[in-house]
């Protein structure tokens, strides 16, 4: 008996990456998934591992950030699999990087389509039919970049904050129909948004993420497809508006403070009791 | 195959609520157990229940705030099942209640005491064990109350707050040795902690708590459970640092916000179109 057996469940950017790892997942637990993504290849290929993996998919070619691809979407699930359990919003972009003064209003705009109104119409569509089948869960791809500013990331670093306090706001609104609504903060996760599969640049990644958070290790889509898991199953039955941060420890201190070996060691002694200054 | 076969877990305040649920719940996921609390009945009977789960348990009778039964629990645990994996640091009580002018200072160190001073000392007697199993899992029972101020609890909500920032510091330093340091933050959960199990007192706590959140039930120990068992599990094993809040929404925002002058749902625009 799979953790989502009988579930059905869209996920949005299923054609790599974190989507990807969660679909295969989620179909390992007997849920039924809609994969849906620009990129058809990578979708096609991510439907047979599923299927591989014991469980039903199918393919929906999708733009999240239009509103009539998003219904069609969800009316796919209705059609193939008779429901929508769980809505997975995780398709993403880089979007506009670099200087703020050199951001063009058409590349700020773009980001802001697809990270966060594909979220909202990702709600907004999924909602009634969750309704139908007396309740849900929720999930969208939010960011560590939502919680805390990184230079030259302003467009995503705005729309994943914009993602998390959506996140809570619906949370409101929907829980008395059952639908439970949070989101997910991934820290550095090679993934191709990262080493755009690139030869020799995975592997070079990994030992670059290693070094950047407290866990010496980078994140890898399965961690993200873990917390996803956990979030669409019954085991959070009472988790709801949350952000669950998934980072190796990379926000839970300051750049200093993650530091091994910093300043702030030399500065004070290994250890033992430190007494008022005026004592030397 | 259980998420937790052949870890070997110590809970404290495991006679009762959360603790109990979670011992429970590692104990059908294949983990060994030391119960720790200062209730020895209510221990006895939660080892009962994990050992007819089919998992190995043992009780050892600690009160938190003395720095050798937290000791001697991790001693247990390395005595009767040779390692540590996973440290759950969850006794607690109310504390000193009542407005802050009114709190002796006896309550509120015994309050700091028990809620803050023993997860220091579960985290500093685990960490050793952990090194030599090559990593591990500490988790801590914080609350929503760490996250906002709560009237008239202002020793426990101080107490709670430094839980979550203590787990942050502590997980920075314990990354390189894998071992991960996380809290759970619980909202109203109805255990023994508030219902104090009088005739009728459940169910009423049970009505009553059901209208203090969005989702609309009350909290239950099998919530805080299965974050643990998340927690403790591999499936975890990138999440280090964190306050995870299981509270059916408490503590999200405001659910009553309106505005005498907003519409229930369109769009409103600048403010001086909409003066009549
Ligand atoms: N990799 C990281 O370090 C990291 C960290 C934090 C958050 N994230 C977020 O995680 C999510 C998943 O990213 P990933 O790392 O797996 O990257 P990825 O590039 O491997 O996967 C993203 C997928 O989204 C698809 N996509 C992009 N725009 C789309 C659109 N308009 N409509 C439909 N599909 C679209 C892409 O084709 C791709 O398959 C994204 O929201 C990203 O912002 C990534
Ligand atoms: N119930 C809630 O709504 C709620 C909400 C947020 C956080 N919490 C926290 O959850 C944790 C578990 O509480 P619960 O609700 O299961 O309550 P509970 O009273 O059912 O269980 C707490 C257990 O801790 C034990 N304990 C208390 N002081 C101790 C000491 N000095 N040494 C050893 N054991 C001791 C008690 O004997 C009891 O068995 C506590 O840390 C509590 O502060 C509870």
């Amino acid at each position: 008996m799979g953790r989502l057996s009988g579930k059905v469940a869209i996920i949005t950017g299923a054609s790599s990456g974190m989507g990807r790892a969660t679909s295969i997942r989620f179909a390992g637990e007997g849920a039924s998934i809609v994969v849906a993504d620009l990129n058809q290849e990578g979708g096609e290929a991510s439907v047979r591992e599923c299927k591989e993996n014991g469980g039903n998919a199918v393919f929906q070619k999708t733009d999240v950030s239009a509103e009539a691809e998003i219904k069609a979407l969800v009316a796919r699930a209705v059609k193939e699999f008779g429901r929508v359990d769980i809505m997975y919003n995780n398709a993403g972009i880089g979007g506009a990087v670099g200087p703020l003064e050199e951001i063009s209003v058409e590349d700020w705009d773009k980001s802001q389509a697809v990270l966060l109104r594909g979220v909202f119409l990702g709600i907004k569509h999924s909602v009634p039919e969750m309704r139908k089948v007396g309740g849900g869960s929720i999930i969208s791809t939010a960011s560590v970049a939502g919680l805390r500013g990184f230079q030259g990331l302003h467009a995503y670093c705005a729309a994943k904050a914009g993602v998390v306090n959506l996140t809570r706001s619906a949370s409101l609104e929907f829980a008395k129909d059952k639908i439970r609504i949070n989101c997910i903060c991934p820290g550095g996760i090679n993934t191709p948004i990262l080493h755009r599969n690139q030869p020799g640049v995975k592997e070079a990644m990994e030992d670059f993420l290693a070094k950047g958070q407290p866990y010496p290790r980078a994140g890898h889509p399965e961690d993200i497809a873990a917390m996803a898991l956990f979030l669409a199953s019954d085991d959070s039955e009472f988790v709801t508006g949350q952000a669950m941060v998934v980072d190796g420890g990379l926000t839970v201190g300051s750049g200093f403070a993650n530091q091994r070996t910093d300043t702030a060691q030399q500065i004070l002694p290994p250890r033992g009791f430190m007494g008022p200054s005026f004592e030397g | 195959m259980g998420k937790l076969d052949g870890k070997v877990a110590v809970i404290t305040g495991a006679a009762s609520g959360m603790g109990r649920a979670t011992a429970l719940r590692f104990a059908k996921e294949g983990a060994s157990i030391v119960l720790a609390d200062l209730n020895s009945q209510g221990g006895e009977t939660a080892v009962a229940e994990c050992a007819a789960a089919g998992a190995r348990a043992v009780f050892q009778r600690v009160d938190v705030t003395s720095e050798v039964d937290i000791k001697s629990a991790v001693d247990r645990a390395v005595k009767e099942y040779g390692r540590l994996d996973i440290m759950f640091n969850n006794a607690g009580i109310a504390g000193a209640v009542g407005p802050i002018e009114k709190v002796e200072s006896t309550d509120w160190d015994k309050t700091i005491a028990t809620l803050l001073r023993a997860v220091f000392l579960g985290m500093k007697y685990s960490i050793p064990e952990m090194r030599k199993a090559g990593g591990g899992s500490i988790i801590s029972t914080a609350s929503v109350a760490a996250l906002q101020g709560v009237g008239y609890l202002a020793a426990y909500a101080a107490a709670k707050a430094a839980v979550v920032n203590l787990t942050a510091s502590v997980a920075i330093e314990l990354g390189h040795d894998h071992i991960r340091v996380n809290c759970i933050c619980p909202g109203g959960v109805n255990t023994p902690l508030i219902h104090r199990g009088a005739p009728g007192a459940f169910e009423h706590a049970e009505a009553r708590m059901a209208k203090a959140q969005p989702i609309p039930r009350a909290g239950r120990p099998d919530d805080i459970a299965n974050m643990a068992l998340f927690l403790a599990s591999d499936e975890a094993e990138w999440i280090t640092g964190t306050a995870m809040v299981v509270d059916g929404g408490m503590a999200t925002g405001n659910t009553r916000f309106r505005t005498r002058g907003l519409p229930d749902s369109g769009f409103s625009g600048p403010s001086f179109e909409m003066g009549s």
